[in-house]
């Protein structure tokens, strides 16, 4: 038998009217579900904390939706373990299905789960990493970075001390991966005289043997990365050494707000390159901070700003594409990377999808009885990074 | 490299294997005494800062941190042994192992649930806040008073087991426990007492680093394995080994942080030496335990028996 046309078309209207019920439903039962993955146990769990409190505080803002969503988060652990981080971001896929996955801990951490999260398709934003590999060949369609490119800071502090007309430079790092990207970054843009490149072990307590060596080379200004504890206990050293008036300090990822209550007045007088700090003064940062500070009685880091950034982006983002569509969602949430308003000035998502965003000098300076970071100088304006014209997405 | 430059590089061994020997004397003591494995000895280092900075949060003086910090972990060592520790001397040195790590992670999580998981502030006194010139090198003076302490803890317990009653108790108790007991000596008070006073020593240490390390959760750890190597490299179970190899340790690896990266240098390329000098240094303690270990397995300086 034939199907006459009027059957055919009696089909497709039955069809799509069940079409716009289910779809119907679909939108009414809509949930967001929202994995956070980042390191929460260990000496770096304050890093994991800041970017969990910082989106949990924008969710609040938003009366505990997404997109007009109602958002589930689940939270996990990788303890800064890449073989953790991969469990739990399989987890987050295949069991609670989760629209998308904030965090992603540290590079390492982050690369080990990249190829499960790329094959999956779910969409997923890094609010700590930006490692180079990921920025230029190895990027993406549905992973994004709220944070930097790991070299971003590093560049600007570069570019800063280029700027000031400064000689002779000195530079530490923990011996690392993290540690020579950084060193790169800041040869990238500084052209004077590298005195020395001094690569100390990982975690090491004391620097005292480097410092006198530091002391002896007489620098115009050492740069250092040294992350968490390593940097609370650097400056402290150099401080006690009376090195701070001799030999200025210039940093990344080493004075923020996970160190400062550690630091108090040891980190006063010396700068730091970042995309954001506490002292930004636009609307939106200002509200920021008062509220984080109100909520968690602690001024919050840089690594706080970018998941509040990652909660509004999928705020936005959820708001377009409805939960469950992760094709249609990474590419709301690159367009969204534009709409929104970031706590750190201008902001936008490179073909690369990590970020294009002003880099800026913090001095830390003494107000009142507290610390605080002052801005000296933006040395880098909407910045994109070294590596997106190798990455083949437009 | 000038005179100077070496010599200030020996006093920063120096001041580095001071605060070992501080940890090591009472991490000795325990191991080679008791014949008990404790890994939590660097959590009682971390908890030590933790009440100095308490303290010193409140009162505002370094020397009532201090106190608190020697009072504090004292205390909380008797409490541990109390607890814990008791129940496991005749249990072998697996199940210490597994106990005390267990502590471990307990005391980190504990202080990250009473302190928060930011570092805590712990300033150096004001007298001591300045630095002192050496022929053209500002050394911290805060670093020659933990060198001062460190000599008063070593000449203070080489009187305690040498010299004392206790210590002869101490000493003999080493050798055999069974003897000393039957001779009327309540063997359980005098391993409480010498757990305590390991406490009380790694919790000085604590406040001692304070001021120049970061107080946070798990700062214990690193020292904790540095502890072990001096202790091996010494003898377990002598104080005096615990002092001589102290002093040796810190000096090999400050002397191999500076030296072996610019060693490398004249020999290899630039690049290379730059990756690989750091990653020798870091070996180099361990390599100097295992050269002690097959020259002579019982250590430098082994306790008499």
């Amino acid at each position: 038998m034939t199907t006459t046309p009027t059957t055919s078309f009696r089909r497709t209207a039955l069809a799509a009217l069940a079409g716009v019920a289910l779809a119907g439903v679909s939108q009414l039962a809509a949930a967001a579900t929202i994995g956070i993955m980042a390191p929460l146990s260990g000496p770096q769990a304050i890093v994991g904390q800041d970017q969990v409190d910082g989106f949990m505080l924008a969710v609040g803002q938003l009366g505990g939706k997404l997109g007009g969503q109602p958002a589930t988060i689940l939270k996990e652990d990788d303890q800064l373990k890449p073989e953790i981080g991969s469990q739990i971001v399989r987890k987050f896929i295949g069991k609670d299905k989760v629209d998308a996955i904030v965090g992603l801990s540290f590079s390492n951490v982050l690369m080990a789960s990249l190829p499960r999260i790329a094959e999956s398709g779910t969409v997923a934003i890094a609010t700590n990493a930006g490692p180079s590999p990921l920025a230029g060949a190895g990027c993406k369609a549905n992973v994004f970075s709220a944070a930097w490119q790991n070299d971003g800071a590093a560049e600007a502090m570069g570019k800063f001390a280029q700027d000031k007309g400064l000689k002779k430079v000195y530079l530490m790092a923990p011996n690392y991966q993290a540690g020579k990207d950084m060193m790169t970054g800041f040869k990238r843009y500084f052209k004077g005289q590298i005195v020395d490149e001094v690569y100390t072990q990982v975690n090491q307590p004391d620097y005292s043997a480097e410092l006198a060596q530091l002391q002896s080379a007489k620098p115009d200004a050492v740069f250092v990365f040294y992350p968490g504890g390593m940097g609370v206990n650097f400056i402290k050293q150099m401080s006690q050494a009376g090195l701070m008036a001799k030999v200025p300090l210039y940093s990344v990822f080493t004075v923020d707000g996970t160190t400062l209550p550690g630091l108090h007045d040891a980190a006063v007088g010396s700068v730091s390159g970042a995309m954001w700090d506490a002292a930004l003064d636009t609307p939106e940062n200002r509200k920021f901070v008062a509220d984080f500070e109100r909520k968690y009685k602690r001024t919050p880091s840089e690594y706080a700003a970018t998941a509040y950034d990652a909660a509004n982006i999928l705020n936005i983002a959820l708001g377009k594409a409805k939960a469950g569509d992760a094709k249609a969602l990474a590419v709301a949430v690159k367009a969204a990377g534009s709409e929104f308003k970031s706590v750190r000035g201008p902001f936008a998502f490179n073909n690369n999808n990590l970020p294009v965003q002003n880099y800026y000098a913090f001095e830390t300076i003494k107000s009142g009885s507290s610390v605080v970071g002052k801005l000296v100088a933006t040395p880098l304006t909407r910045q994109t990074d070294a590596y997106h014209a190798q990455c083949a997405l437009k | 490299m000038n005179s100077t430059l070496v010599f200030a590089q020996l006093l920063n061994g120096l001041q580095y294997g001071v605060l070992l020997f501080l940890l090591a004397a009472g991490l000795t003591l325990v191991f080679g005494i008791m014949s008990f494995v404790n890994l939590a000895h660097g959590s009682l280092y971390m908890m030590g800062a933790y009440f100095a900075a308490t303290a010193f949060q409140y009162t505002g003086s370094f020397g009532l941190a201090v106190l608190a910090a020697m009072l504090g972990s004292l205390l909380l060592g008797l409490a541990l042994e109390f607890v814990a520790v008791a129940r496991l001397y005749r249990r072998d040195h697996l199940d210490h192992v597994l106990a005390t790590f267990g502590l471990v992670l307990f005391f980190n999580e504990l202080v990250r649930i009473i302190w928060g998981a930011q570092p805590v502030f712990l300033q150096v006194p004001e007298f001591l806040g300045g630095a002192i010139d050496i022929g053209g090198f500002s050394y911290p003076a805060y670093r020659f008073a933990i060198i001062v302490v460190g000599l008063v803890v070593a000449i203070g317990s080489w009187l305690l087991i040498n010299k004392t009653r206790v210590g002869m108790l101490i000493r003999a108790g080493a050798v055999n426990p069974a003897m000393v007991a039957a001779l009327g000596v309540n063997i359980r008070l005098l391993n409480a007492m010498l757990f305590a006073v390991g406490a009380m020593l790694a919790g000085l240490a604590g406040a001692m680093a304070g001021p120049i390390l970061s107080v946070q959760s798990g700062m214990g750890e690193s020292v904790l394995i540095t502890t072990l190597v001096v202790i091996v490299i010494g003898g377990i179970g002598s104080v005096t080994g615990a002092f001589y190899a102290a002093l040796i340790v810190g000096i090999v690896d400050t002397m191999g942080r500076v030296f072996l990266p610019f060693l490398l240098r004249q020999v290899t390329e630039r690049s290379f030496a730059d990756a690989a000098g750091p990653a020798l240094a870091s070996m180099l303690v361990y390599l100097l335990m295992a050269v002690v270990l097959a020259w002579r397995p019982q250590g430098l300086f082994p306790a008499n028996r």
